[in-house]
This record gives structure tokens, sequence and C-alpha cells, in this order.
């Protein structure tokens, strides 16, 4: 067994927020960029630029990129063979984001209650942990400051099996079109095929961990992206949607085997200041 | 070119405003979210005052960041507005000329502001560092309790906005998207 400091845990998880709220990943930088070359509408190149500039400005002047550092999702891989000390491991991570959102001068915007009083925590927790068991001694840890602006723009369907591959893009094409400027385009579009409603929208949410515009490694699943990429930007909408013809950088899928009567479908919208942040430890 | 713009929204701005302009603020606006909304909402229901002159106004909704010792506010980017749409009608008839956000507003809205003249302008979500920059004095002025969601008094110079809902019922959202639906990038 190999032992891993709850503290280290707690520090890694509060500087990777504090981190990933003020630097825009290089890909995500990149595709920006490509995008701006593109981009066929006046307004719209404006507002890449602009959207560029903030990422100078945040890394610059240590101000967060957004307003809305969201909620703190964090997805981690425990090796199994490691063993947690000196406390537990959810304990740990949310400690983590305590410090790294105080610390950071980060905007807390998690209520207690869903539908009742809605009492804000004032520290960012709970955070959304999801944990994969796997082989090894290592433990990583991901994160994603997710907005809501762009998370409200999810949804999750279970289409009937008939409906098959043009039933996925044509949801997930017209989920975009119906939400339009609301979650900050141009987006990043996670979509989980298969599996079961839950394990959809998770798959859903990991596809947003892959770097910006990298492809499946399945060639039937990057065709799929290409031609929802294709569709969703021969939509109009454009940057903030102002009308233009980048209205995603990126289409990300990952599919999961499903039962033989069922065919679920997630799209997890991510705007376009994509943040997110990893360490192994 | 953006226009530059001197705030408060007069009569003779509001007419010269088409959707799709780029315009540069500056001068004061207030900002506040859902929960200020409410209660502002709420007062006018009970015919009790507005903790400000509603009349000629501008409303910014946006809940900042905290700001670092020494500095004016933290990130301060747009919020959906579409979460005030319940709100915003009754504000417009009480004098309010215009809101910054981002997304598109519901029908009800947009009629209140072709019917009342006032206008929507949009802001880039996710720029609040960009953003943070124009704003040069930032206060609470009522609603404390609500924390982030507190009504703010801002002072801005040169804030990037574009219209998107003018007096004349003009619409960049749906003008913007006419013009390049079915365009390759």
């Amino acid at each position: 067994m190999r032992r891993i400091q709850a503290s280290e845990v707690t520090n890694t998880v509060a500087r990777l927020f504090e981190h990933s709220c003020r630097y825009l990943p290089a890909d995500v930088i990149t595709a920006l960029k490509q995008a701006k070359k593109r981009e066929k509408s006046p307004i719209c190149r404006d507002v890449l630029d602009k959207m560029l500039e903030n990422a100078e400005i945040a890394a610059k002047e240590k101000i967060p990129l957004c307003q809305d550092t969201g909620v703190a999702v964090v997805m981690l891989e425990l090796g199994q063979q490691v063993r947690i000390a000196g406390g537990d491991l959810y304990t740990a991570v949310n400690e983590g984001v305590r410090q790294g959102y105080h610390k950071g001068y980060l905007r807390k915007s998690i209520v207690s209650q869903p539908c009742f009083a809605r009492a804000n925590t004032e520290d960012n927790t709970p955070a959304m942990i999801h944990t994969d068991i796997v082989p090894g001694d290592k433990l990583k840890i991901r994160v994603l400051p997710k907005g809501a602006g762009s998370e409200n723009c999810s949804r999750l369907t279970v289409l009937s099996p008939a409906q098959g591959r043009q039933g996925v893009v044509d949801f997930v094409v017209d989920l975009v079109d119906e939400f339009g400027s609301n979650p900050c385009p141009p987006v990043i579009i996670g979509v989980g095929v298969g599996g079961t409603t839950e394990k959809a929208m998770f798959i859903a949410k990991k596809a947003l961990l892959r770097k910006v515009g990298e492809p499946s490694s399945d060639r039937q699943v990057a065709g799929l992206e290409k031609e929802i990429l294709e569709k969703v930007n021969k939509l109009g909408i454009g940057a903030m949607g102002y009308g233009g013809t980048v209205t995603a950088l990126a289409v990300h899928v990952e599919t999961l085997p499903c039962h033989m009567a069922s065919l679920p479908v997630a799209v997890n919208m991510q705007c376009w200041c994509a943040r997110r942040g990893e360490a192994t430890l | 070119m953006p226009k530059k713009i001197t705030l408060p929204l007069t009569e003779k701005v509001l007419e010269d405003l088409k959707a799709g302009d780029s315009l540069l603020l500056s001068g004061v606006l207030y900002a506040a979210r859902d929960a200020a909304h409410k209660r502002m909402v709420d007062a006018l229901e009970q015919g009790k005052p507005l903790p400000l002159d509603i009349k000629g106004t501008t409303m910014y909704y946006m809940g900042p960041t905290p700001a670092r010792p020494g500095r004016v506010i933290g990130s301060a980017g747009p919020t959906t507005s579409g979460r005030m749409d319940g709100y915003a009608s009754q504000l417009i008839a009480a004098g309010l000329k215009g809101m910054i956000g981002k997304g598109p507003r519901s029908q009800g809205v947009k009629d209140a502001m072709v019917k009342y003249k006032a206008v929507y302008l949009g802001a880039i979500g996710g720029a609040g560092a960009l953003i943070s920059k124009c704003i040069k004095k930032a206060e609470i002025i009522a609603y404390e309790e609500l924390g982030v969601e507190a009504l703010r008094r801002l002072e801005v110079e040169d804030f990037p906005v574009t219209v998107i809902n003018d007096i004349y019922g003009g619409d960049i959202y749906e003008e913007g998207k006419a013009k390049y639906r079915g365009k390759a990038s």
C-alpha cells in the first residue's frame, strides 16, 4: 500500500481550483484563435478577440476569468493500492475546495437546499465528487469549476434504438439551437451516448475533460463528432449568439454499451471559458 | 467602431441605438441578480419605495467574485438574463431604461421594451476579468444580506456591450442567426 496524506489531497484540490479559475487551458486558447480565423461575422470576431484578451487579463492580474467560478466538480481516479492517511478522502477534497475558493477570491455559489431556503453555504462546498477505483498506486485528481450558464443548458433523453445515429445528431443539434446564446458560445459540447441514464450524463461531463478538439480514438465516434460539429456551426448562432459561423469549438462524444431496448443520450454543455485542471499524486 | 455612450440613457440616445451596435458605456449603473430583483418587484407591488430611483437607470445582471484587497471589484461578467424575465417588465414600466446581461429575453420583456422605450444590451459572458477593469467604483446600496446578490451601484468607463434589443423591436439574436444560418465557416 502507498500512503497519501489527506493534507496533500487538500492542498492539491485548493491549488487546482485557484489555478483553473484564472488560467484558461492552452488548447482552449488555441481553439479560440482558430475560431477567430474561421469566423465570418465581424461582430463575433470582435467578441472572440475580447475573450482572448480576457484570458490575458485574468492570468496577469489574478482576476478569475469569469465571475461564475462554478460548482466544484471533482473526478478522482483512486489507485486501489493507495491508502489515504490522516483523514478521509472526501473531507480532504471538500477542505481543498473551501481553501481554494477562499484564497483564490473565487465566488461561492452553492446553496444548501435546492428548492427550499437556498441558503449559501459560504465556502462553495459540497463538491460534486466522482470516484473511479483503478489499478495502481496513484491518485489522479481532475477538477472542473462548472458554471451554471452552460450547465443549465444540459439535457438528457432516452431515444428509441430505431432513431439510431441520426437521432443522436438531431437531439444535440436541436438542443444547441434551442439554447442559442445562453450557454456562452462558442461552446464545447460533451455528449454521452449509451449506458444508463445516470452513466450517460456522467460520460458527457467526462468528455469535457478531453483536450478541446482532440477527436475520439474510435473512428466511428470521431465521425459522429465531426458531423455534429459541422451541423452546429451552420446554425448561425455564433460567439455570444450575435450571429456567426462558429457556434461550437468542439464536440466530444463518449459511448458505453447499453440495453438492447435503450438509447440514452446526454448533453453536458460547456461555455467557451472552459476551465479545468488536473494533477496526479 | 463602437459608439461611446454616457449614462443615463436618454430618450435621444435610445432612439439612435440599433440592434447589433457596439457601444462603450461610461457612467453610473446598478448591478442585481434574481434575489434583489424579487425584492424590488415585491416592493413595487406593495407600494413601497425602491432603494434607488429607477427612472432612467440601467441594470446590469451580475454578481461578482470577491474583490482582492485594494481592488474595486472581482471578476464581474454578466449572468443569464432570462432568470430576470419575470421581474423585468415591471421595472421597465417603472422607468428602467437599460438592461445588461446575456441570453434571450421573453416576448413579454421584449414587448415592454418597445412599449416603454428601453433597451437590452449584451455583455460578453465569461469575460469577467476584462469587464472588471472597466469598473471604477462599486458599492453595495441595498440588500447587503444577500451577499453576492446584493444591489450594487457601479461607476463604469468604456464598458463594451452590444445592443441586443432596441426600442424598435430589433433583435440581434434573431437577425444575426438568420444572416448566418446555413453558412459554413
